[in-house]
């Protein structure tokens, strides 16, 4: 069927411009009968389309269990169900709630993004690059709830076209474009951003006074900013730190689980930890980078919780580690291998500090609750940096042997 | 005393088709072929024209660098015909054997008394110095330069490679001759061999420093080898030499007798029997394939992995050792059956996308040439590391050569590496990048660059 059609497209073709768009269904369906001319014989199964296909597996717990989530979050931001009720109560409204929003924001993405995709694609005469199939999944898990349809367009056509196309495409890339998407979102428009979007309607709940008491849409990070520069003992911040203890609604098991509110995807550490087993059983997601991003943020966590200046400094690591992005950025995000350090030793040094950063700025500075976005964004500038010194470490023993034996020779 | 080293890094691909031990002579062919593009960095001159008469040993062309350089005839007869490509660039010279491989009588060399440089002299008019090669740019070498030292490896470690125990059975004493003639031209230590763990077959070997590699294919490369034991730095100039052509050496030196041997190993999945022929080098490839080839197999001179595709009527590449038979792969593959969304139960792969990784290690899969996606930027990280065995940045050194910029080629190793080098670079990576290619012209740059 295709084979039929293929003409038109050909050069010369009445729709020969859209030869991209034919070209990539054509490989989308059918791996093409390419040979190896040159060179290797034979080579790998493995290509682009299978190694993206495998990272969008892998964001699937995530995504079924944030689709969910934020259906229960809005129950019971409006007390349809309680905390105390099963989880499995009205299972299948909160996935229909959740989907209702979700979807729109996937299928917003994708579309947006690779139409822009498709626009360069045919302006520079090659073909698609897969590296949008995941971005464009990436891009709604790290988007609240209720952010409106246009700004995610907006987002996604920067990121996109700033982040990515302007420096060649896929591959060419500096900056992770998922997170650049989140970042302009951020800095474009603060206010919405960090309004009440995190759990679906909760300002129409608010002013419908249907809002359950201790609902204020707010995340969990949202909520711990609030205490810095504050006194531990002010009454404001001990019923904020209540809720992180064991047994509140922020507490280190309905964290790890995910039961809080937060971005589409993020919220879960288990549903991304299957998600990384996958990546790392593979061997697609880099567990070096994923170890040592972990290791920066329990560090970090570590000596907060022995400095203790403040409230938001008690909050054990490892319950750090498990809340807002931190969990989804060191799985998703910093393991990007366009974007993360290129040298295995350069990735330890790159997650370690990327995991660091997130807590730092996290907790130091409250105007930026999502550290986790900042710091790897950092991070991805100074990739280039830290590979420059790894390959100069390797430069330099190559230099001083070829000294050694150009002096042994000159002896001899 | 031999000394262990473990090479960690590099894959066996798990290709089928090895060949059986048993070694059959082949059928004599009616013609052969030399074919100049074999030896890199070679322009030919023209010693004979077509209808002349030759013997085994005669010249038929020499390189216009080194008019001492011979390239000999390997059988006796006429020559039949003179092959051109573009800019009547001389492809192969095709002799028609008549079939008595009457000798012409070269000098003999008492290769345990003769002098450093009456050896090189009888090298280069013997037709046994195109089987040398170099290390920088990682082909023939330069008989002018005086190496550090010369490196020959014991085994093969590529895909369905032949065993060099059964290629060299019944031939050490010829080895043990010809690495007594390269002794000559670096000194006493200063010959490499490269084994195998296990190995106790170069035992007996004198004026040559054994070195055990324990590890997955490319530890029998001998660019690896040398990295691991002697690293080339810039100035440095080492030779390379493969065990084979070492015990032709030997005996050419030897008898006075140019000796162009073969033991091939004709291996692959499409081949009917894959085993090992005895044979010379520019036989037909119909005589080791056992029978007519079908238009669906690709005949490969050499390695699956380094190796020329060549047609069914084609020539056994001067350097080569081994032919591989694989089945063409230019169907389209649909995505769920067998492409990128396919279960792939029979697609192999060193990236553990499939889950054939988990699969004992003894099963053996068909691959074809289908390149199995299309060319992209770089992406995934870390691929190459995983299979190149040097202290090394593989994808920066890519770079550095896509963007011609020669001070970093040096800085980032270009003068310790051969194309053969990064083969399973190219053959793990997602991208499907020619990283051959790009190595050779790299080297080829470089050379020109230094003149």
């Amino acid at each position: 069927m295709l084979d039929s059609v293929r003409p038109h497209f050909e050069e010369g073709g009445k729709l020969s411009r859209f030869w991209v768009v034919y070209d990539s269904l054509e490989t989308f369906a059918f791996t093409p009968g390419h040979t190896n001319k040159t060179g290797v014989q034979i080579r790998d199964g493995v290509d682009l389309k299978r190694t993206m296909f495998m990272v969008i597996l892998a964001l699937v717990p995530a995504l079924l269990f944030g689709t969910w989530n934020q259906g229960h979050q809005y129950m019971l931001s409006i007390g349809e169900v309680s905390l105390s009720d099963p989880l499995m109560t009205a299972v299948w409204d909160k996935l229909f709630i959740g989907a209702i929003k979700v979807l729109p924001l996937v299928i917003v993405s994708y579309g947006v993004g690779l139409g822009i995709e498709f626009l360069f694609a045919g302006m520079r005469g090659h073909s698609i690059n897969e590296g949008f199939l995941v971005s464009g999944m990436l891009i709604p898990l790290i988007m609240p709830i209720d952010v409106p349809l246009w700004m995610l367009a907006l987002a996604v056509a920067f990121s996109v076209i700033i982040a990515k196309e302007v420096f060649g495409g896929t591959g060419m890339n500096i900056l992770n474009v998922a997170l650049t998407a989140r970042a302009f979102l951020f800095f474009a428009y603060p206010k919405q951003l960090s309004g009440e979007i995190w759990i679906h309607e909760v300002a129409a709940s608010k002013a419908g006074g249907l809002l359950v008491d201790g609902y204020t849409g707010a995340t969990a990070l949202g909520h711990l900013a609030s205490t810095v520069g504050k006194s531990p003992t002010e009454p404001a911040v001990s019923g904020v730190m209540d809720m992180f203890a064991s047994g509140g609604m922020y507490s280190f098991t309905n964290s790890f689980f995910g039961l809080i509110p937060g971005s589409v995807g993020e919220t879960s550490a288990l549903a991304i930890l299957l998600g990384a087993t996958m990546l790392i059983w593979t061997g697609i997601g880099s567990w070096k980078v994923m170890s040592s991003f972990l290791a920066g943020g329990l560090a970090m966590g570590a000596i907060f919780n022995v400095l203790e200046l403040n409230a938001y400094m008690t909050i054990p690591a490892f319950h750090q580690v498990v809340m807002g992005g931190f969990m989804f950025g060191m799985v998703f995000m910093a393991t990007d291998p366009v974007s993360a350090s290129q040298t295995e030793r350069g990735k330890w040094i790159y997650g370690f500090f990327g995991g660091f950063l997130s807590i730092m700025i996290r907790v130091f500075n409250p105007a930026y609750p999502e550290g986790v976005m900042m710091a790897i964004l950092f991070m991805n500038v100074m990739a280039p940096l830290i590979d420059h010194y790894v390959i100069q470490a390797n430069v330099g023993r190559r230099e001083k042997r070829a000294a050694l034996a150009m002096a042994q020779r000159l002896t001899a | 005393m031999s000394r262990k080293i473990r090479i960690r890094k590099g894959a066996d691909i798990r290709l089928k088709g090895r060949p059986t031990k048993s070694v059959d002579a082949a059928a004599s062919t009616a013609t052969y072929a030399v074919q100049p593009p074999n030896y890199h960095g070679i322009v030919p001159k023209l010693e004979v024209k077509e209808g002349a008469a030759v013997q085994v040993g005669s010249s038929l062309f020499y390189s216009k660098e080194t008019p001492a350089m011979k390239f000999l005839s390997p059988a006796s007869g006429m020559v039949k015909s003179i092959v051109r490509g573009e800019k009547r660039r001389i492809l192969a010279v095709i002799i028609e054997s008549d079939g008595k491989n009457s000798a012409l009588a070269l000098d003999e060399i008492d290769v345990a008394t003769a002098s450093s440089e009456s050896i090189r002299t009888a090298m280069l008019s013997h037709g046994m110095f195109p089987f040398v090669g170099q290390r920088p740019f990682a082909d023939v070498a330069n008989p002018s330069d005086t190496p550090r030292s010369i490196h020959v490896s014991g085994f093969d470690s590529a895909p369905l490679a032949p065993d060099l125990e059964i290629v060299l059975q019944d031939r050490l004493e010829s080895f043990q001759a010809g690495i007594q003639a390269l002794s000559a031209l670096v000194g006493g230590d200063s010959i490499h061999l490269g084994t195998c763990p296990g190995q106790s077959f170069y035992d007996g070997i004198k004026k040559a420093e054994l070195t055990t590699f324990d590890g997955p294919h490319p530890a029998g490369n001998v660019g690896v080898q040398i990295h691991h034991t002697w690293p080339v730095s810039k100035g440095e100039v080492i030779w390379t030499m493969h065990a084979e052509d070492v015990a032709n050496l030997g005996d050419t030196l030897t008898t006075g007798t140019y000796t162009a041997k073969r033991t091939v190993a004709a291996t692959g999945s499409e081949h009917p029997a894959p085993k090992y022929y005895q044979t010379h080098i520019g036989c037909e490839i119909a005589s080791l394939t056992a029978g007519k080839t079908k238009d669906s197999v690709r005949v490969v001179s050499g390695n699956a992995l380094t190796g020329n595709h060549i047609a069914a009527d084609g020539y056994l590449g001067g350097l080569d050792h081994q032919i591989t038979l694989l089945p063409e792969g230019n169907e389209p593959k649909f995505l769920l059956t067998s492409g990128w969304l396919s279960l792939g139960l029979n697609t192999f792969s060193l990236s553990k996308s499939y889950p054939t990784w988990l699969m004992p290690k003894s099963k053996e899969f068909v691959m074809d040439t289908n390149t199995g996606g299309e060319e992209r930027a770089f992406v995934v990280t870390g691929q190459y590391e995983s299979v190149f065995p040097f202290d090394i940045y593989p994808v920066q050194l890519i770079k550095s050569i896509l963007a011609n910029d020669i001070d970093a080629m040096e800085k980032l190793g270009i003068y310790e590496i051969a194309p053969e080098d990064f083969a399973l670079c190219e053959y793990a990576c997602t991208s499907k990048i020619d990283v051959q290619d790009i190595v050779r012209e790299g080297l080829d740059n470089l050379k020109k660059e230094l003149g």
